[in-house]
Formats: C-alpha cells, structure tokens, sequence
C-alpha cells in the first residue's frame, strides 16, 4: 500500500511524463463496490498497468480466530464475503466437524444446501444489478433488488438477520426452519422463474451490453490455473472447479444440477455462467424444498468444542469460487491458526494481466465480472 | 496414481523428506532450500500440479512454517502438502510465484504478515498493510496495545 | 387559429404610444430577460423532477414523493441545498476558468432559446438563419466543458473533457447534416419559415423515409451532444466518478446540471420544430375540417406537447441502455451515422428537386 503522500503526489496532474498518466481508482470510487484502490497507468483511455492497493477493510479475521473459540469463530467469518454469508460460515462448520468427527442430521444437511443455493441465487442478483450499473445501465439494479428482497425475507424469518446470518453452526445449523419457509421459497422460485427473463431482454440481448463484454478482459484456462481463479470467473474460461461437483460436501453428490462452463474466458462469458448458475441453483432448490426430511436439525455436541490436534482443511464453493478453511489445532478451545483461501483474493490477483491494454471503460466491465467482495479480499 | 508414488517422486528430488500421512493428505516436510527446485519438478512431474490453492505460513513460536497445498486441475483427488521449516529470525525461501502467477499475491501477504523474505519475488512489497507499519501481525509474538483486543 | 401575437404586439404598441423608442427597446429587453430567466428556472425544475419520476417508474420504485404533493418540490428543495453549499475551488485549479466555464456553459444554452418558436407569433428573434445560429452557437458549449475539465487540475475531469470534446465534436456532424436535410426540404433557414413549410402536414410524414432515417439520426446525435446515457462518457459514473464536473460543488455543479437539462429541452425543441412541425398542430393534407379541428389545440401546447414527448424519449434510452465505450462512440458516428447521413442528404436534395415530397 501507498503512503498518503505518495498517494497524493500521484493523484496530482503534474504529473504526465510521456502521455503516461497515473490515476487512482478507489479507495472511494463508483465502480470498486468498496474500498479498493487501484493505481492505474493509463496512456490515453489505454491501461497499461493494474497495481491493487488492498487493505483499507482489513480486520484481520484470521488473528481475531485465533482467540476466539469454535464456536464463536464462525460469527467473524460472515464479515469477510457478506453477500454469501451463509457459505462462508458454512465452510467453518464443516471444518470444524470434520476435526470432531461429528455426523450431521440428515435435516441440517438439507437446510444447509437450501440456504447456500439461496444465498447463491441472492448473491448473483446483487452481481447482476451491480455489474449493469459499472456499464451505465441503472435500472436491472432494482429489478435485481426485487428478487433478492424476496430471498432476503425469507433468510430475516429463519434466521433472524439478513445480510450476516450466522445460521449455520458446528453440528447443524442453529434453529429450525420458520413456519413460513418452504411456502414463501416456493413462491419466490415461482416467482424467480417468470421475472429472471426480464433481464435477458434488458441486459442480455442489448446490443451495446454485448458489445462491451465480448472479448474484453480474456483469461485463458492456463492463466486462470495458475492464478488461482475459481468460480464462475474460472468456470468461464472452461476450467472445472466447481467444489460441489469435484468435491462433493453435504448432499451436493446426490443432487441433479450441472456444473456450468464456457470456453471464452472473456467478460460475457463470465457473465453468462453466473446467470445459468442461478437457474442450477434454483433447479436445486426445487428438488430439495418438498423432501426436507424430519428429525433433528443440531447434532448433539459438547458445550465447548475441542479439536484435535492436527490439521483440518475444508472447502466449499460460494457465490465467487472456493473458500477454504486451514486449521491448525493444538488441541486446545481456540484454533492455533487459521487460514482462509478466499476465492476473491486469487481472482483480483489476475485483473492486472486480464485488464492490461484494455480502455478504461473495459476495466469497468472485467472488474465488475470479476465479482471482487472487497472484504472477502482483505479478510 | 497414489501417494505412494507422489512419495517416490519427491524423494527422488529431495532425499530428506519427512513424510506425514497422519492428515487427510500427503504431508512432505522438505528443507527450505530445495523448495524450488521440488516445486518445478511438481509442476512438471507427471503429476502436474498446476493448482496451488493455499500458500500460507505458520508461525511456532520456535520456527515458521511455510505450508504450501498443490493440487492437479486434471487429476482433482491428488493433493500434496509440502511444507518448509524456515529460521524465525531471519527467514528465507524461494519464490514460485513464476510457476504459480496466484502465489505472487499470497507470498506478498506472508511478507507482510509474518515477515518471510521470498527470493526472486518481481516485486515484494507490502499488500495489505501501510508502508510505514512496523512488526509482523500475524507472528505470535506481536503486540499492539491500541488496536488489539485481548479476549 | 389562436395566437399569441395579438398580446406580443399590444404590449409593443402600448409601450410605444407611452415611451420613447429607445426606453421602448430597453423595457422589451428586460420582459424578455426576465421570461428567458423564467423560462429557465421553471425548466430546470420541471426537467428534474420529470427525469426522477420517468426513472422512478421504469424502475419500480416511487421518486420523490414526500416534498409537497407527490413530490412536485423536491427539486426546489435541492436548489435550495445546493444555493446554500459551499463553492469550493480546489487547490492548484486555474481559478478563473474553473468559475467561467458553468457560465459559458449556461450562456451557450440561454442563447439557443433566441430563435426558438414557442407558438405563433411568440419568438425572440426571427432571424434568417436561425438554424445556422443553433448549430453554431451549440457547439460553443464544448469549450466550456473542456474549461471546466482542465482547470479542475483533475485528471477524471481531463478525461472527461477530452471525451467530450471528441464525442461533441463528431456528433455536430451527423446533427447538422440531418438539420440541412430539413433545411433542403423547407427552403429555407428561417426558423418561421420551416414552420410554415409544415402547414400541409409535418415533415417526418411529408419528407417519406429520408426525413424519418434524418430524424433517428438528429435523436441519436443531440443524446450524444447532450452527454446523456447511453452517450454520458463524459460524466461515466462508474468510469470517471463524475467526469468534468467532479470538482465542482454548490450552485456552480447546479449550472451545469441545469445547462445539461435546458440543453435537452432545446435540442427535443429543435428537433420537434425541424421534423414535428414546431407550434404547428397536426395537418393532413388538405383536410379542411380536421385541419380546423387541430387548431382549436392552441400552439403553446402543441410546441410543449412534442417537445416533452421527444424528452421523454431522450429519458427513455438513459434508463434503459448501458454506456457505449468511447472508441464504439466514435465508430458510431464515423463509420455509420456519418456516411449514413451523408447518403441521406443526397436522397433528400434528390426528392426536393423533384418534387417527390408531399
């Protein structure tokens, strides 16, 4: 990161040494969704170079797990990618049970599925509304909203908030489903299904739309192995890395949904995967709301969890790729170290090589593909 | 392709390989100094560990440890954990971040955070944390009285 | 048919039986002064509030609805806001250009009303080359613009302006080729002129297709000029913050967010005088009794009417597009609305001398 004042001399116009000139984007900007701040070297409306200057969010979450105990550790996790809350806090309880050795009620399991694919679904529709907006076109942002409301009230009835849940607890999740649960999914699947085409004639098929993301910011499979990408922004570039299909956690093996890929690697086709995600995730939903099974919905566990020593490593796939969770265990109440592999700190890593010799116009529509959750990055 | 023969491969590079297999996967505890060396070698192996999904470090109060976790994009159920014994005081390994683009972000973090010199990194400087910041916050032994939290 | 000139011309008389010639001109000068500032005003405040509620309802949502009834002063209340804040000039920006360029930008838009028809007999200055004078003075607008950019000692702002420099630039092209296919058409230059030439009937239905692809292509080209959506790269939010105006605050932001709101209002007004026939009502042909029907709508409302519809239009793309990026823009003009327009200027002077037109 910068020192303020070098920041400052950057920011000033005297600066323009052979049609070079240095602009910062962020930390306060439009188009970061955040505090991310990138220096640009742009020579005209071209970029030549990317350098992210990260931090500005950074709360240490993994210092602040090491004296937190395990149960308490999973509430900081919904603070690093806020939009899938749920899955992060998700991939904790995971890890945790796999170090006590813990079976989960067939009930949690199903639950903990719905509530990830919902948090998908809501996830995407944020992306979705966002992403239009780095491009100018303001209105599918609140036609996005409307649909993710919809998930949002039904994650307040069960759950009790709606943005950082920590529903999901080692052994299960932490109370049963609302009364109103399986009704109100129903109706917004329903629902979701007639307004989801809304945005193939508002944004997909625009033209200007089309134009602004076809071949912009490609990533090839081989640069998007070895960055680290994951999710959609890989799956994009055809690579198969989709945990719940190679990995299978909870009951993802037995349920029927396909892992979606392009070949392009540009921005469209980043944008096509996560828009076809969310019709998978809905297909999943459907196939798990009428069969919940009955029974308990917390395995019985101790009052304070003990792992032990060793090391646990889980990981699951939220709304922007692969989370992983390392834990280091002495034995003791508190994880010895912990480590989050956050999938947006990887996916950032590659816009410096995927932006380059693009507009500045063309940035806008890779990092909004890029889907960046600047506290996910940070962590 | 098991990890008997991951085994057989990497001590075949380095002789000195402590094995440990207690975990979910393969553990390889290598000497620091020939990490590069194994790490082409695993990139190319017919393994092909293209996929490096975590690189982190751990600090032991006695030494650190760099943990670095390989995977294969082809092969997804071949998974190795190589991890490097580094000095506390003055600790030093190679950078990959040639072989994997994806480590240069992460070992410009561990930089940061736990104060390890990669060598040949195109350009180490600090990520996250202000220029001017003093110490190594995720190392054991850090104090900082104002913005710490003791629980 | 009703007219206002019977008012326009008592006032005239009345004021030269009772003053000298010259205090007559002074007094006619600030009447006019005082509507154009009138004009203004009300046209800024209705614009926005209209372009806040069109959004609100392509949007789902409500707009402005608690200031007054149903929101109606919502926009009085932020011009209030925005009198009270404070005007800053940041450091190492060239002062004086920084403080001219709203006012050259607000100046350029209060000339384009001089030879606008708002209703029969109701004009400021009939001048012979009225449509040569919009063209021209429009384009002044584009230095202010590329003032405000450079001395805000911003690089967004330079951005911004060079956008929009190179963006208005092109597109005076394709607006003015599409203006002389009218020109061709009318015969003349005069504003009344064009008018009167619509007696029989507006242009877009007179002139066949031509006048219609003139028309699209007059839209296009003053959204661009205008800086709006999908042509707003020069302000691009998400690209530049706020392009050449990023540093500008208090009521100097409100002149050029009231310049750009007037300038849309001129630009519909020309275009609904140059294709829609102005103050004109709907006129078929030679249909007497419809035609007398038509003129009992006096010509304030028909002027009004198509003017708002064809802002209404211009509201409509904003909400509704994603921005283009700036080498599409200039593609867009150069290598489509250009030659396009180009060809359709040779169809029309070849229908005009032949007489093909109704």
């Amino acid at each position: 990161m910068y020192s303020e004042t070098q920041i400052l001399k950057e920011a000033s116009a005297g600066d323009i040494d052979g049609g070079e000139l240095v602009i910062n984007v962020g930390p306060q900007h439009p188009a970061t969704h955040g505090v991310l701040h990138l220096v640009i070297t742009l020579q005209g409306e071209t970029i030549k170079k990317i350098e992210p200057h990260l931090g500005y969010i950074h709360r240490s979450i993994e210092k602040m797990c090491e004296s937190l105990s395990y149960r308490q550790f999973i509430y900081v996790t919904s603070r690093m990618d806020y939009l899938s809350a749920h899955i992060n806090n998700h991939a904790c309880a995971l890890c945790v049970e796999k170090g006590l050795q813990v079976e989960v009620p067939p009930r949690a399991k199903v639950i903990r599925v719905l509530m990830d694919e919902l948090t998908r679904i809501a996830s995407h529709e944020l992306w979705l509304g966002a992403m239009a907006m780095d491009l100018g076109a303001f209105t599918p942002f609140f036609y996005a909203f409307r649909e993710r409301e919809a998930i949002n009230e039904i994650m307040e009835e069960t759950c009790g908030a709606r943005l950082t849940m920590n529903y999901m607890v080692p052994g299960g999740v932490m109370f049963d489903l609302h009364p109103n649960f399986q009704k109100k999914v129903k109706a917004f699947i329903t629902q979701f299904k007639k307004k989801v085409v809304e945005f193939d004639d508002l944004v997909t098929n625009n033209i200007i739309f089309q134009n602004r993301m076809k071949g912009i910011g490609v990533l090839s499979k081989e640069d998007a192995i070895s960055y680290g990408c994951t999710g959609p922004v890989a799956r994009a570039s055809g690579v198969h890395c989709d945990i719940r299909k190679i990995y299978p956690y909870e009951i993802y093996d037995q349920l029927e949904f396909d892992e979606i890929t392009e070949s392009a690697g540009d921005s469209f086709a980043r944008y096509m995967v996560r828009v076809r995600e969310m019709h998978q995730s809905a297909k999943i939903i459907e196939q798990l709301i009428d069969n919940i099974p009955e029974g308990d919905y917390q395995a019985k566990t101790k009052a304070v969890l003990k792992l032990p020593k060793g090391e646990f490593y889980s990981r699951v796939e939220t709304a922007r790729g692969e989370l992983g969770v390392y834990i280091v265990s002495e034995g003791g109440t508190t994880p010895y170290r912990i480590k989050f592999r956050s999938p947006g700190f990887s996916n950032l890593s590659a816009l410096d090589h995927i932006a380059r010799g693009g507009k500045i116009g063309d940035l806008m529509a890779t990092m909004g593909t890029l889907d960046l959750v600047i506290p996910d990055i940070d962590r | 392709m098991t990890n008997e023969d991951i085994k057989q491969y990497i001590s075949g590079i380095v002789p000195d390989t402590v094995y440990d297999e207690t975990g979910e996967w393969l553990n390889a505890n290598i000497p620091p100094q020939s990490w590069k060396q194994l790490a082409q070698a695993l990139r190319n192996s017919p393994f092909s560990f293209d996929y490096l999904f975590c690189l982190t470090c751990v600090d032991w109060k006695t030494h650190l440890t760099m943990v670095y976790h390989l995977s294969s994009t082809a092969n997804r159920q071949l998974t190795v954990v190589v991890k490097a014994k580094l000095d506390r005081n003055n600790p030093e390994i190679d950078t990959v971040s040639d072989i994997w683009r994806t480590a240069e972000f992460h070992e410009r973090e561990v930089f940061e955070m736990f104060g390890v010199q990669f060598k040949g990194h195109p350009d180490l400087r600090k990520l996250i944390l202000p220029d001017d910041f003093e110490g190594y916050p995720m190392r054991k032994d850090f104090e900082d009285p104002v913005n710490m939290i003791r629980l | 048919m009703f007219s206002l000139e019977s008012i326009t011309n008592a006032v005239q008389d009345w004021l030269n039986a009772n003053f000298s010639p010259m205090w007559a001109l002074i007094i006619q000068c600030a009447i006019v002064i005082l509507l154009a500032m009138g004009l203004f005003a009300t046209l800024g405040l209705v614009l926005v509030l209209m372009e806040r509620k069109v959004a609100a309802h392509m949007q789902i949502r409500l707009g402005p609805n608690r200031v007054g009834p149903k929101g109606m002063f919502q926009t009085a209340a932020d011009t209030l806001k925005l009198i009270m804040k404070e005007g800053l000039t940041p450091e190492g920006a060239d002062k004086l250009l920084f403080n001219l360029a709203p006012f050259v930008v607000m100046i350029v838009s209060m000339l384009l009303l001089a030879p606008l028809a708002f209703s029969n007999g109701f004009q400021l200055w009939d001048l012979n080359i009225g449509v040569l004078f919009i063209s021209a003075v429009s384009s002044v607008s584009v230095i202010g613009i590329l003032m405000a950019g450079w001395a805000s000692n911003n690089k967004y702002s330079l951005l911004g302006a060079m956008r929009s420099g190179a963006q208005i630039v092109s597109y005076e092209l394709s607006a003015g080729l599409s203006i002389i296919s009218i020109v061709v058409l009318a015969g003349s230059l005069q504003i009344s002129d064009i008018i009167n030439s619509q007696q029989d009937g507006w242009w877009i239905f007179k002139g066949h297709i031509p006048a219609i692809i003139s028309f699209v292509i007059f839209i296009i080209a003053v959204t661009a000029e205008t800086n709006r959506a999908p042509f707003d790269l020069a302000e691009a939010e998400s690209e530049l913050t706020a392009g050449f105006h990023t540093e500008y605050s208090g009521m100097k932001f409100a002149l050029f967010f009231l310049a750009e709101y007037i300038n849309i209002f001129i630009a519909c007004a020309i275009g609904a005088t140059l294709f829609l026939g102005g103050w004109m009502p709907l006129h078929i042909g030679h249909w007497q009794a419809f035609n007398h029907v038509m003129d009992y709508i006096p010509g304030v409302v028909w002027f009004f009417g198509k003017t708002f519809f064809l802002i209404f239009v211009i509201m409509w793309f904003r909400w509704t597009f994603p921005r283009l990026r700036i080498d599409q823009l200039l593609n867009l003009e150069w290598k489509y609305l250009l030659p396009i327009s180009l060809f359709n200027l040779l169809l029309v002077t070849l229908i005009a001398i032949m007489g093909w037109h109704f």
